[in-house]
C-alpha cells in the first residue's frame, strides 16, 4: 500500500473540516476524490500533503508522515496545490526545474525537455511566468510536481488539488491522459481533487465523495455516479448515460437545482462532531 | 552570446561588467577627495615600503582603504539583506528596515550620543571608544529577536505576524529616538543627524574589525539559502513540499540579515534604499533566480554605495553629504525611472 489514511480529522479553529476519514491508495492506482464546495476535499489534501496539522495516522510506504526526511519525502511525493501565485520574474525552466535533484541543477535536463514538451508548455520555455495564462500556469505546475518524482526509484505518490480546473477541453483530455499513463506504466500512486464528474468517470479506478467532512461513499464511477447518489450529495438531478465507450456520462437537467439545499438526505456528519 | 535565450543578459557577461564597474568604481574613489592621490602614487606606495610621499601613504592607508572596504561591505550586505527579505516575504518591496533591524541599531546609537554623559556613562567607560558601534549592534539584534518571538509564538513562523511586528517596533523606536531627538543638545543634535542619515565619514580599521567578522559571515551563509529562496517565490507550502524545511530557511534568513544589516547599520549609521533598489534591479535585468540575484546583488550593492561614496565626498569638498542622502538623491529618480519603464513587478 503506497498511501494509507487511518481516522484522519483536521479542524481549523474550533470547526472540524475533516472528520475521521480513512483511505488507501496501491501503486499504479488513479484515485479521485468528488465532493460539493467546501466538504473538506482540499483540506483532507492538505493534511495527507503535511500542509496541515492533523488527528490520526497517514502512513506513505508504510512509515507515518512525520517520520519521513523532508528532503527523501520530496523524491518520492509531489503535491499540487489548487493555486500557485508567481510574481516575480521565473522562467517556465526555471520553474520547472526547481522541482528537479539539487545534481540535475546544470546543463540540459532531458526529463524536463520531455515533461515540457508533454504538457504543451515546451515553446514558453524562455517566457516569464507572470505572464502566462491561467491554464498555461497550471501546466506549468503540473510539469514542476512530475519533474519532482517521474524518474525516482520506490513507491511514489501524486497529490493533484483541481489540476485541471484552468484548462480547456484539449487539455483536461491531455493533462488527464499523461496522469493515467503515468500511474499505470510507473506504478505512480495518484490521489486527484475534481470537480468533473465526466473526466472523474472517463480516467479514475475508483471515486471517493466527500460531504462535510466526511466520506460518503466509495466504489467505481458506475457505482457512484447515478442519479441518487448526485441528487443526494450535491442537491442537483442530472440524467446518467451509459456510454459505448465503457464509461457513464452526467448530463445535469436544466432546472434540476431547487431541491438542491432542502435535500433531505444530507448526511451532516460535521454537526454531530 | 551576451545575452541567454530568454532575453536577458547572461550570467557570466553580467558578472564580467559588474566586476569591472566595481575596480572602476574603487580606483576612481580611492583616487578622489580631499586630497587628491595619482594612480602613481597608489602604486608607489604600495611597492614601495618607504612611501616618497608619507601624505599619500597615510591618506591611501589610513583614510581611503577602510572607507572603500567598509562601504563595499556595507552596499554588499545591505543589498543582499533586501534580497532575501523580499523573497522571503515574496513582495518586492521588502527592505531591511522592515523588521525593525535599522530602528533599533539607530534608537542604541543615538542613545548612547545623547545619554552617553549621563544615564550611560557606564557603557561609554566599559566600551571606550567602539561604545557607538556596539551599542547599535546589539540594538539591531534585540529588535530583531524581539520581532522573531513575537512571530514565533506558536512554534511556526509567520512571516506576516513578522511584518506586522516589525511594523510596531519600527513605530515605537521611532518615537523613542524622536523623545532622546528633542532632549538632546546642539552638539549631540549634529553628531546624531550624522548618524541618521547615514555616514562612512569615520571609517577606520578599527570599525572593519567590528563589523566586518558580521557582514562577511551574512555574504557567505547567503549563497545557501538560494534554492530553497527560489521556491519561497512560488509559495510557503510549496518550499515544504519541495523538501526544504521551511521553518530553518526561515530561521536563517531572518538570522543573517540581523547580524549582517545589524553590522551595518553600526559602523555606518543608516543608508536607505540600497537594499530595496538593487535587489530590484538585478531581478529586472537578470531574472529572479537567487542563485544570480544573491551574488550580483551584492556586487552591485558595493559598488553603488562606493560609487555615492566617492560623490557624496566631491560634491560639496572639503566638506561632505551624509551617505544617505546621496543615496536617496541619485537612487529615487532611478527607481523611478525604472518603474516607469517597466510592465511586471
Amino acid at each position: 500500500m503506497v498511501l494509507s489514511v487511518n481516522s484522519v480529522s483536521v479542524s481549523l479553529g474550533r470547526s472540524r473540516i475533516v472528520n475521521d476519514i480513512d483511505c488507501y491508495l496501491r501503486a499504479g492506482e488513479l484515485l479521485m476524490l468528488l465532493g460539493p464546495n467546501g466538504a473538506g476535499k482540499s483540506t483532507l489534501l492538505k493534511a495527507i500533503s503535511g500542509d496541515l496539522p492533523y488527528v490520526g495516522s497517514v502512513r506513505f510506504a508504510g512509515r507515518e508522515l512525520g517520520q519521513w526526511r523532508p528532503e527523501w519525502l520530496a523524491r518520492q511525493r509531489a503535491v499540487m496545490p489548487q493555486r500557485v501565485e508567481v510574481n516575480f520574474p521565473l522562467t517556465v525552466e526555471e520553474v520547472v526545474r526547481l522541482g528537479r535533484p539539487k545534481t540535475a541543477s546544470v546543463g540540459s535536463d532531458p526529463v524536463v525537455d520531455q515533461l515540457m514538451s508533454e504538457l504543451d508548455i515546451g515553446h514558453l520555455r524562455h517566457r516569464l511566468v507572470p505572464a502566462l495564462s491561467g491554464g498555461e500556469q497550471q501546466r506549468l505546475q503540473l510539469a514542476r510536481v512530475l519533474a519532482q518524482i517521474i524518474d525516482s526509484p520506490g513507491d511514489r505518490l501524486l497529490l493533484l488539488d483541481e489540476c485541471t480546473s484552468a484548462l480547456d477541453p484539449a487539455h483536461q483530455q491531455m493533462v488527464l491522459e499523461l496522469v493515467h499513463r503515468l500511474a499505470k506504466n510507473q506504478g505512480i500512486a495518484v490521489l486527484a481533487v475534481v470537480h468533473d464528474l465526466n473526466l472523474a468517470a472517463q480516467f479514475a479506478d475508483r471515486l471517493l465523495v466527500m460531504k462535510a467532512g466526511c466520506l460518503v461513499h466509495e466504489g467505481s464511477a458506475r457505482e457512484v455516479l447515478t442519479p441518487d447518489l448526485l441528487e443526494a450529495v450535491y442537491g442537483f438531478t442530472a440524467r446518467v448515460i451509459e456510454l459505448d465507450e465503457g464509461y457513464p456520462m452526467v448530463v445535469p437537467r436544466r432546472g434540476g437545482l431547487p431541491n438542491a439545499y432542502l435535500a433531505p438526505g444530507n448526511p451532516s456528519c460535521r454537526q454531530a462532531s | 552570446m551576451i545575452r541567454d535565450a530568454a532575453g536577458r543578459l547572461g550570467f557570466a557577461p553580467s558578472l564580467a561588467i559588474v566586476i569591472s564597474a566595481a575596480v572602476i568604481v574603487a580606483l576612481v574613489s580611492i583616487t578622489s577627495g580631499a586630497y587628491p592621490l595619482s594612480v602613481a602614487d597608489i602604486l608607489s606606495v604600495i611597492t614601495s615600503r618607504e612611501a616618497s610621499d608619507p601624505v599619500a601613504s597615510m591618506v591611501l592607508l589610513e583614510v581611503r582603504m577602510p572607507r572603500l572596504l567598509l562601504g563595499f561591505l556595507v552596499g554588499a550586505v545591505l543589498a543582499v539583506s533586501g534580497a532575501l527579505l523580499q523573497g522571503l516575504f515574496r513582495n518586492p518591496l521588502a527592505d531591511p528596515g522592515l523588521i525593525g533591524v535599522s530602528a533599533g541599531a539607530s534608537l542604541a546609537a543615538i542613545a548612547v550620543i545623547v545619554l552617553g554623559n549621563t544615564w550611560l556613562g557606564g557603557w561609554l567607560a566599559m566600551t571606550g571608544e567602539w561604545a557607538l558601534p556596539i551599542a547599535a549592534f546589539f540594538g539591531g539584534s534585540c529588535t530583531v529577536l524581539l520581532a522573531w518571538r513575537i512571530a514565533n509564538r506558536f512554534g511556526q513562523t509567520s512571516v506576516a505576524t513578522l511584518l506586522l511586528a516589525g511594523i510596531a517596533i519600527n513605530a515605537v523606536a521611532g518615537a523613542a529616538t524622536g523623545l532622546l531627538t528633542f532632549y538632546a543638545n546642539d552638539e549631540e543634535l549634529r553628531s546624531l543627524t550624522f548618524w541618521t542619515m547615514g555616514s562612512l565619514g569615520h571609517a577606520g580599521w578599527d570599525d572593519l574589525l567590528v563589523g566586518a567578522p558580521f557582514m562577511l559571515l551574512a555574504l557567505f551563509v547567503a549563497p545557501w539559502l538560494a534554492r530553497p529562496l527560489d521556491a519561497f517565490l512560488l509559495g510557503e507550502s510549496v518550499v515544504g513540499h519541495l523538501g526544504y524545511r521551511t521553518d530553518t530557511v526561515k530561521k536563517a534568513a531572518i538570522l543573517v540579515v540581523g547580524l549582517g544589516v545589524g553590522a551595518a547599520v553600526a559602523v555606518s549609521g543608516l543608508i536607505g534604499f540600497v537594499g530595496l533598489v538593487v535587489p530590484h534591479l538585478v531581478r529586472q535585468l537578470l531574472g529572479a533566480s537567487h542563485r544570480v540575484v544573491l551574488p550580483l546583488s551584492a556586487l552591485v550593492g558595493g559598488t553603488l554605495l562606493v560609487a555615492a561614496d566617492s560623490l557624496a565626498r566631491v560634491v560639496v569638498a572639503p566638506a561632505e553629504l551624509p551617505i544617505g542622502l546621496m543615496m536617496a538623491l541619485i537612487g529615487g529618480p532611478f527607481f523611478l525611472a525604472l518603474l516607469l519603464r517597466t510592465k511586471v513587478i
